[in-house]
């Protein structure tokens, strides 16, 4: 099984699975596939693409049919005082719709502990066309 | 960005498709297993209710309440509670939002919408039995007048038992008892004792008179006679003294769950109702199981301290505790394997769990939250999962979920089970 560079293993697919035409996707769309029996989220995010298996690493929610949410941020003043809340938009999180954790939309990443990963898939672009291998 | 987060909405077909993947995977056919609470959305119901309300006056507020605030009736005439559950709209309830939108399930199964929507959970987590619970109402035992509470609590009680109950006998219920009128829930035990659907009582434990009271004697009493399990099911009342220093709902939330049955707990120890009433079989819904250890611990340390000030006890407060029963959700699973394992002897789990899903409000747990415990024997796994309840609520042991994602109507589902995380660690 190859691991990427960040040392996680990822799935191999039997065969690549194509997805649709990179001109369907405008920016945040996604679309669910069935890869070797899983079913995988594909989404567009700032042009490139992503790819994690529709299972959420708490109770195995569909987490790829979750919402988008910003990064929440808390405003903190230099002497230690909290004035606020605000959303930190560069860091999209992926919520998964059963009880709520969030993953970096980018990475996979858990953001209640960023050592796990949602399993992810390598998605491929062939001309117009989209893959996940 | 703002472009993705506008699509950062798509409709859900089915929010429990995984879950059924996750029975299929685990063979849930197998052996029975039971809910002890879930629940349904009472308060969009009040139409159908309102006129099962006895009092006239009462029924009359409640039907003024309708006609002048619509859905919000509910809480206009009962009580309401600040609330975040969904985190701001991060999570979606399938009871709330999903499917529905798609199918009518009701008209499909010629059933109450309350009932299928119901059936339709069970069989997506391989569910055979359930303890339907309402949910605004758990909030009801605040209420300042009691007569209120006892009007609300038999006009739900009849609606429940004559209209929807008789539809379907995997869907029982925990009967509520007004227990701010000792007398009223006394009158509910003789009414409803024998009805059928009706598997035992159950209080909603925020609320302010001390539950070793005298007056509750004659209740203890008639629920020991009948061999009926009174459940004490857990809420959050962030308007309780203590709770409103806190300024989030994750605080009010984690802290009023387990409080409030730590206190009726306490008290149902420390005052001896397990030796008054040694038949008596108590429940406790909805408090996770941390607090258990916790409160074994702060009991059987002080007792041991203070024996003269607990005359009635002949064993430790943890003895008594092991005697009762404790419904498993919200699970917490973040400790160490070797804790929880400790910590599931220590509440003697194998004979005293029930799960429990609480579906489907924010922080359910599926079935395989249990089955995948590292630690359990599949006997242990078995009883928890529905043993103990079948034989707790003398509820049958046949399977009546479907046996897979295909007969549940899905299209088969395929790839190998992967375990739900048991600990962070
Ligand atoms: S299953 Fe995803 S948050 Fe619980």
């Amino acid at each position: 099984m190859p691991v990427s560079e960040n040392g996680t293993a990822q799935e191999v697919a039997a065969a690549r699975v194509l997805v649709g035409s990179a001109s369907d996707f405008r920016e945040g769309d996604r679309k669910l596939v069935q890869v070797a029996g899983r079913t995988v989220g594909v989404f567009r995010v700032e042009g490139r693409f992503y790819a994690y298996e529709n299972t959420c690493l708490h109770q195995g929610g569909p987490v790829c049919e979750g919402r988008y949410f910003p990064k929440m941020t808390a405003v903190v003043t230099g002497d230690g005082r909290v004035l606020g809340e605000k959303y930190d938009e560069s860091e999209p999180h992926l919520v998964c719709p059963w009880h709520g954790w969030e993953f970096d939309l980018r990475t996979g990443e858990f953001c209640g502990d960023r050592s796990k990963k949602l399993r992810s898939y390598t998605v491929e672009t062939e001309g117009d066309e989209v893959y996940v291998a | 960005m703002s472009e993705l987060y506008d699509r950062g909405k798509i409709q859900i077909e089915n929010l429990l498709r995984n879950a059924r993947a996750q029975a299929d995977q685990r063979g849930f056919d197998r052996f029975p297993i039971v809910d002890v609470d879930s629940h349904h959305y009472e308060d969009r119901r009040w139409d159908e209710i309102i006129p099962y309300i006895e009092d006239d006056g009462i029924r009359d507020w409640a039907r003024a309440m309708t006609e002048r605030s619509g859905k919000a009736a509910a809480t206009t005439i009962t009580t309401a509670q600040v609330g975040n559950q969904e985190v701001s709209g991060r999570i979606l309830r399938a009871g709330r939002n999903q499917l529905a939108d798609l199918r009518d399930l009701s008209a499909e199964q010629r059933k109450h919408d309350d009932v299928a929507r119901m059936l339709w959970a069970m069989d997506m987590m391989g569910i055979d039995y359930t303890i339907m619970f309402p949910t605004p109402m758990l909030h009801l035992s605040l209420h300042p007048a009691a007569e209120v509470e006892v009007a609300l609590a038999r006009a739900y009680t009849r609606w429940l038992t004559e209209e929807l109950l008789p539809q379907d006998d995997r869907i029982r219920t925990l009967a509520y008892l007004p227990f701010n009128d000792p007398e009223a829930s006394l009158r509910m035990i003789e009414e409803f004792g024998d009805t059928p659907g009706v598997v035992g009582f159950m209080v909603t434990s925020i609320r302010y008179r001390p539950v070793h009271a005298n007056e509750y004697a004659p209740v203890y009493a008639a629920l020991q006679e009948r061999g009926l399990p009174l459940a004490f099911h857990a809420a959050y009342n962030w308007h309780e003294q203590s709770m409103t220093q806190l300024n989030k709902f994750i605080s009010a939330h984690a802290l009023g769950f387990s409080f409030c049955n730590i206190i009726h707990m306490t008290n149902m120890i420390v005052n001896g109702i397990p030796e008054r009433f040694p038949g008596l079989k108590l429940a406790w819904v909805e408090s996770g199981l941390a607090w258990i250890p916790f409160l074994m611990q702060r009991l059987d340390n002080e007792y041991l301290m203070r024996t003269s000030e607990a005359p009635l006890l002949k064993r430790l407060p943890s003895d008594y505790m092991r005697d009762m029963y404790f419904s498993t959700q919200p699970m917490e699973r973040t400790a160490p394997t070797g804790m929880m394992r400790e910590s599931f002897e220590m509440m003697n789990a194998e004979n005293t769990l029930l799960y429990s899903s609480d579906y489907p409000h924010w922080d359910f747990d599926v079935p395989s939250v249990i089955y995948d415990l590292p630690f359990l024997t599949d006997r242990a796994r078995h009883k928890i999962l529905g043993g103990n309840a079948c034989e707790l609520f003398g509820l049958p042991t046949d399977k009546r979920a479907p046996a897979s994602a295909a007969e549940a109507g899905l299209a088969p589902m395929v790839g190998e089970a992967v375990p739900v995380a048991s600990t962070l660690s």
